[in-house]
């Protein structure tokens, strides 16, 4: 495979080069007691591009949604370019430190033409006009929705709104991108084709990216680092390395690595299903 | 496709307008062919002459009770909307006033009309205040639920931006209201003629105005049975020209997004 190494590499370390995210033991725990995630300590360097993997139920989008101020963690606490992130002040809005979050739907504004809708975050934070279209088309070319600004939402396909959403998130010019399963309803072939864009852009926008999914084939294409999860209660179990050079191609895809990468990432994903965690009734031995 | 979808169009005007005519010849024939005196059921033809021959007296009752009607839907629109946004802004506050609002709702206007009359002593206002009554409540539970029902994906990233209240209002609220504000005009602007109509009958002849009820009141004692008829065809009219404004409002401002008001459901 033909290895490039990233140009920016040789460049001087800048300051927020080092930990982006810093999730120390946060937890959720709801009123009823129900226990949605238990304390997870997990770490996220810049420029890298990590997977929360797990099935239904595992605190994955919890999780996120943790990181990214939605939702605020019932213990411990999480740091983003080492400020505390809390529901309540939002994110530490610096040059350099902006987060933003892609939603599990396109959650596109129905009355709005796609131009309307990606420039919603530059409209909400007041910047003039002229300025706001310039990078609006910037961000509608970097995800290949040049020509489609005057269309509504119900114009586009599910997988075309898709790239309108992720548009909106780029727009802002963020340097951690959040994707809460962002491809889960397209069809395998779209989300196959927003799988490389996502990839390429995190590669080319020099991007830290923390990434939903359910798919083990998706985690292992697109991850440098994958946070295998299990349910009941939602926990970390493991984390796996990816160590496959970037950019990844399409032949990753039919790799030897690739599947023995599958291999492990399921047989984990299987052995927290049979072990059932603290349910007793998933664990009845066999 | 284009030529099933015309032929649909055809049929959409010609299938009523059929029945129509059907329904007056028939109505003509049978008033001939039984001899019923015009003073029991007037012939078509006789009901149309009347509207002519009458269209000066008709037409100025046309003007008072299109007047009341319309006073009452604009005050119906502002006071209701006012009153939503009210209620969304503060759970106590409907809570308090929400079961006052159905009280209102569920009292027949007939009943609580000679009260209003006596109390209010401008004619005009007090029938305008009846059918305001009337007509009020859709909007105001249309607009409550519309201002409600924001997508909570929209209203999280609307957040995450650090949008303002107002912003949140302008952008995301008013907005995702608008399909169920213009069903709720639609409702209102069929009662504010419904409440106009009954206001005036429960004023009866003693009112000063003299709109179309007061002309169907007149006519029943004159059993001037057609003009009753020509009077009750205006109110018709009016109540379909009505209807037909809201639906055209509407597609004005949803045309574009909104699903109900999609042509084109490829």
């Amino acid at each position: 495979m033909n290895v490039v190494s990233r140009p920016d590499q040789a460049l001087p370390a800048d300051p927020d080069s080092g930990v982006v995210v810093d999730v120390l033991g946060a937890g959720k725990t709801y009123p009823d007691g129900t226990r949605a995630l238990a304390p997870v300590h997990l770490a996220v360097s810049s420029r890298e591009f990590v997977t929360l993997l797990g099935p239904s139920g595992c605190g994955k989008s919890t999780l996120l949604k943790m990181v990214a101020g939605l939702l605020a963690p019932s213990d411990g606490e999480v740091r983003l370019w080492r400020e505390v992130q809390s529901a309540a002040t939002q994110a530490p809005e610096a040059a350099g430190r902006k987060l933003a979050f892609v939603f599990q739907d396109a959650t596109l504004m129905p009355w709005s033409r796609v131009r309307g809708n990606v420039r919603l975050p530059l409209d909400l934070a007041g910047v003039p006009r002229g300025d706001a279209d310039r990078r609006v088309d910037d961000a509608l070319a970097l995800v290949g929705l040049q020509g489609f600004d005057r269309h509504y939402p119900r114009q586009l396909s599910g997988g075309m709104q898709m790239r309108a959403s992720i548009a909106r998130a780029l727009v802002m010019e963020p340097n951690l991108l959040l994707l809460d399963e962002p491809f889960g309803a397209l069809d395998e072939i779209t989300r196959t084709r927003l799988d490389a864009d996502i990839l390429d852009l995190w590669w080319r926008r020099s991007l830290t990216v923390m990434f939903v999914t359910h798919s083990i084939y998706e985690a292992v294409f697109l991850s440098t680092r994958v946070v295998v999860m299990a349910a009941r209660p939602g926990r970390v179990l493991r984390e796996v390395l990816i160590d496959e050079p970037f950019p990844r191609s399409e032949a990753f895809r039919v790799s030897q690595k690739f599947l023995s990468c599958c291999k492990e990432l399921s047989g984990l994903l299987a052995e927290a299903a049979a072990s059932g965690g603290a349910d007793p009734l998933a664990g009845a031995p066999t | 496709m284009s030529a099933r979808n015309g032929r649909d169009h055809v049929l959409r005007v010609v299938a009523p307008l059929a029945i129509g005519v059907a329904v007056l010849l028939a109505w003509h024939i049978w008033v001939r062919m039984f001899d019923i005196p015009q003073y029991i059921v007037p012939s078509p033809l006789l009901v149309a002459q009347t509207l002519v021959a009458d269209w000066d007296i008709l037409s100025a009752s046309l003007l008072i009770t299109l007047k009341v009607t319309f006073l009452a839907f604009f005050s119906a629109v502002i006071v209701g909307t006012l009153v939503a946004f009210l209620f969304v802004q503060s759970r106590l506050i409907e809570l308090s006033l929400f079961p006052y609002a159905v009280l209102l709702q569920v009292t027949p206007i007939v009943a609580i009309a000679p009260l209003i009359i006596i109390w209010v002593k401008n004619p005009d206002a007090a029938l305008t205040l009846c059918a305001t009554i009337v007509a009020i409540f859709p909007v105001i539970s249309n607009t409550t639920i519309g201002l409600r029902s924001v997508d909570p994906g929209l209203l999280n990233l609307f957040r995450m931006n650090r949008a303002t209240r107002a912003q949140i209002l302008f952008r995301l609220r008013i907005p995702s209201a608008l399909p169920y504000f213009f069903g709720g005009l639609r409702i209102a602007s069929g009662l504010s003629l419904i409440g106009a109509v009954v206001a005036e009958f429960v004023a009866g002849t003693g009112g000063a105005a003299a709109g179309l009820a007061y002309q169907i009141l007149i006519a029943g004692f004159q059993l001037n049975i057609p003009r009753l008829f020509a009077a009750l065809i205006l109110i018709t009219a009016a109540g379909v020209i009505l209807f037909l404004l809201m639906v055209w409002l509407s597609k004005l401002a949803l045309g574009n997004w909104h699903e109900s008001e999609l042509t084109d459901r490829s």
